[in-house]
C-alpha cells in the first residue's frame, strides 16, 4: 500500500510548486500562443473542408473526394505521429531560419489534424440541418451560397458547439504534444523541473494550470448555449 | 395564361407520382388540389419552384418553359413563393429577419427599406407586435402566418400553399386560411393543395382532383362537390367529408 505521506511528499510538496510554478507559469505562454493561432486556422479550414463535402454539384465532385480523402488520412494517423512528421521532417529538408522552426511546423502539424477533426464537427451539424430549411431558403430565391452562409451553417454552428468545444479542449491539451519535438512549453518545463528535483508535484502545477484554462472554457461554452436558448427558443418543459 | 402544365411527369424510382398533367392556370385563378395522401400534391407544387425536377413535359410562367435544363432556377423562385405545412421558418432568425432576408439578400434592398416592408406585411397579417419574437416563441398558426408572410416579401405573381393548415390545432386554423381569403382579393394566382374541403369549396375558383398522379376531375368547386362525375372523386369525397364535418 502507497503511504499518504509519501504521495504527499512526491505529489504535493508546497514548497516545490511555489518554487516551480512562475517557471510553468511562463513556460505556459507559449502553449496558450500555440492554441491562440492554430484555432483561427482550424475553424476557417475545418469549415471550408465540411463545406466542400458538402457541396451538391455533380461538377464538384473532385472537391468532394480531396474533402473525404484529407478527413480520412488526417484522423486516421495519430496526432502525435503528424506532429513528427511535420514538425521534425519539414525542416529537415533544409529551409532557412525562420521557415525551420519545429515550432511552426509543429503548430501547423496540429493545425492540419485538428481541421479535420473539427470538419467532421461542422459536416455533422449542416447534415443535421433538416433538409426543410434548405427548401425553405431555395424557394425565397437564395442561392445555394447564400443558403448555405445564411441559413445553414448559422444554424449548424449553434447545433456543434458543445462537441465543437470539446475539440478545443482536446487541443488547449494537445498543444503540449508540440514539446516533444522541442520548444519549452509548459510540459517540457514541468519535466525539466521533475528532473531536478525528482518530484512530481510540477506536473501537478501544470495540470492545475490546464485545469484553470480548460474549465473556464466549458462553462463559458455552457453559459453562451443556455443565453442562445433563452433568446430564441420557446418555453422550457420541466 | 399564367401558368401552363404540358403533360408533366415525374417519377421517384418506378413510383410515377405524376402522370402527363396537363393544367392551365390563368393570372389571378385560385385552383386547389385535393386528393388522397400519396396522390401527388406536393409534388406538383414543388415542381412549379423547382424544388423537384420533371422527368417530361414542361412548365411556363407567362409563356417561358421555366424546366428546361439550364434556366437558372433563382429568379423564377422570386416569382413563385412557396408556403409549407411544416411552416419552415428559420428558428435562429427573428421574425422580421425572416421576412427580410430575401428582401435584402435576393433582390439587394437596403435594411431599412426592407425592415418598413417587412412591418407593413406583417401588419397586413395581424403580426406586428411579434416582429421581435423568434419563431418557437409563436403558437403554430402565428408561424405559419409569418411564413406566408416571408413568402410574400417579394411580391410573388404565383404563391403555393401546400396543406398549410395539416400541422395546426382546428382551432388555429381559422386565423390562416383568414389570411388566404385576403390574398385571394389581391389578385396573386394560388396553387393551394389541402385537405380542408369546405374552404377548397369557398376559395378556389377551380378544384383539381388528384388520383394517383392523373387529374382525375377537375372543374368549378359546386361541380366537384355536389355533383362529381368521377366515381373515385365520389368515393373521396364522401370518405373525407364524413370525417371533416365540424363547422
Ligand atoms: N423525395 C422523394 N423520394 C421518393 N419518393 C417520394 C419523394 N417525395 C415524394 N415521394 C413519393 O411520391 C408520392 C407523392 O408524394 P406527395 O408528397 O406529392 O403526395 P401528397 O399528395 O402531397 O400527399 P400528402 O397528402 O400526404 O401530403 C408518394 O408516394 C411519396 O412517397
Ligand atoms: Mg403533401
Amino acid at each position: 500500500m502507497p503511504r499518504w505521506d509519501r504521495v504527499k511528499a512526491s505529489f504535493f510538496d508546497g514548497e516545490l510548486l511555489a518554487d516551480s510554478f512562475p517557471r510553468l507559469l511562463d513556460a505556459f505562454v507559449l502553449d496558450v500562443m500555440i492554441f491562440v493561432w492554430t484555432t483561427p486556422f482550424i475553424l476557417i479550414t475545418a469549415m471550408l473542408i465540411a463545406i466542400a463535402r458538402n457541396t451538391r454539384a455533380p461538377s464538384l465532385f473532385p472537391v468532394r473526394i480531396f474533402a473525404i480523402a484529407y478527413t480520412d488520412i488526417m484522423r486516421g494517423v495519430p496526432v502525435i505521429l503528424w506532429i513528427y512528421l511535420i514538425g521534425f521532417g519539414v525542416p529537415g529538408i533544409g529551409l532557412e531560419r525562420p521557415w525551420n522552426s519545429p515550432l511552426l511546423w509543429g503548430s501547423v502539424a496540429l493545425g492540419l489534424t485538428y481541421s479535420a477533426y473539427v470538419a467532421e464537427v461542422f459536416r455533422a451539424g449542416i447534415e443535421g440541418v433538416h433538409e426543410s430549411q434548405r427548401a425553405a431558403a431555395r424557394s425565397l430565391g437564395l442561392s445555394s451560397a447564400q443558403t448555405m452562409r445564411h441559413v445553414i451553417i448559422p444554424q449548424a454552428i449553434r447545433k456543434v458547439l458543445p462537441p465543437l468545444m470539446n475539440d478545443m479542449v482536446s487541443l488547449q491539451k494537445d498543444v503540449a504534444l508540440v514539446s516533444l519535438i522541442g520548444p519549452i512549453e509548459i510540459l517540457r518545463q514541468a519535466g525539466i523541473d521533475k528532473a531536478k528535483f525528482a518530484n512530481f508535484t510540477p506536473f501537478v502545477g501544470a495540470a492545475l494550470i490546464f485545469l484553470s484554462i480548460t474549465i473556464p472554457l466549458t462553462r463559458f461554452t455552457d453559459y453562451l448555449l443556455s443565453r442562445e436558448r433563452e433568446r430564441t427558443g420557446g418555453s422550457r418543459v420541466r | 395564361m399564367k401558368l401552363r402544365f404540358d403533360a408533366v411527369s415525374k417519377s421517384f424510382g418506378d413510383n410515377h407520382v405524376l402522370r402527363e398533367i396537363s393544367i392551365d392556370i390563368a393570372a389571378g385563378e385560385v385552383v386547389t388540389f385535393i386528393g388522397a395522401s400519396g396522390s401527388g400534391k406536393s409534388t406538383l407544387l414543388r415542381c412549379v419552384n423547382l424544388l423537384e425536377t420533371i422527368d417530361a413535359g414542361s412548365i411556363a410562367l407567362d409563356g417561358d418553359v421555366i424546366t428546361k435544363v439550364g434556366v437558372d432556377p433563382n429568379p423564377v423562385r422570386r416569382r413563385v413563393g412557396m408556403v409549407f405545412q411544416s411552416y419552415n421558418l428559420f428558428p435562429h432568425m427573428s421574425v422580421a429577419r425572416n421576412v427580410t432576408l430575401a428582401l435584402t439578400e435576393v433582390l439587394g434592398i437596403d435594411s431599412v427599406e426592407a425592415m418598413d416592408r417587412a412591418r407593413t406585411l406583417l401588419e397586413r397579417f395581424g403580426l406586428l407586435d411579434k416582429i421581435d419574437r423568434y419563431p418557437d416563441q409563436l403558437s403554430g398558426g402565428q408561424q405559419q402566418r409569418v411564413a406566408i408572410a416571408r413568402a410574400m416579401a417579394l411580391n410573388p405573381e404565383v404563391l403555393l400553399l401546400d396543406e398549410i393548415t395539416s400541422a395546426l390545432d382546428p382551432e388555429l386554423v381559422g386565423e390562416v386560411l383568414d389570411v388566404v381569403r385576403e390574398l385571394k382579393g389581391s389578385g396573386i394566382t394560388m396553387l393551394f393543395a389541402t385537405h380542408e374541403m369546405s374552404f377548397a369549396e369557398e376559395i378556389s375558383d377551380r378544384v383539381c382532383y388528384l388520383d394517383s398522379g392523373l387529374i382525375a376531375e377537375m372543374g368549378p368547386p359546386h361541380q366537384i362537390f355536389t355533383e362529381p362525375a368521377n366515381e373515385r372523386t365520389q368515393q373521396f369525397l364522401s370518405r373525407v367529408l364524413k370525417g371533416q364535418r365540424r363547422d
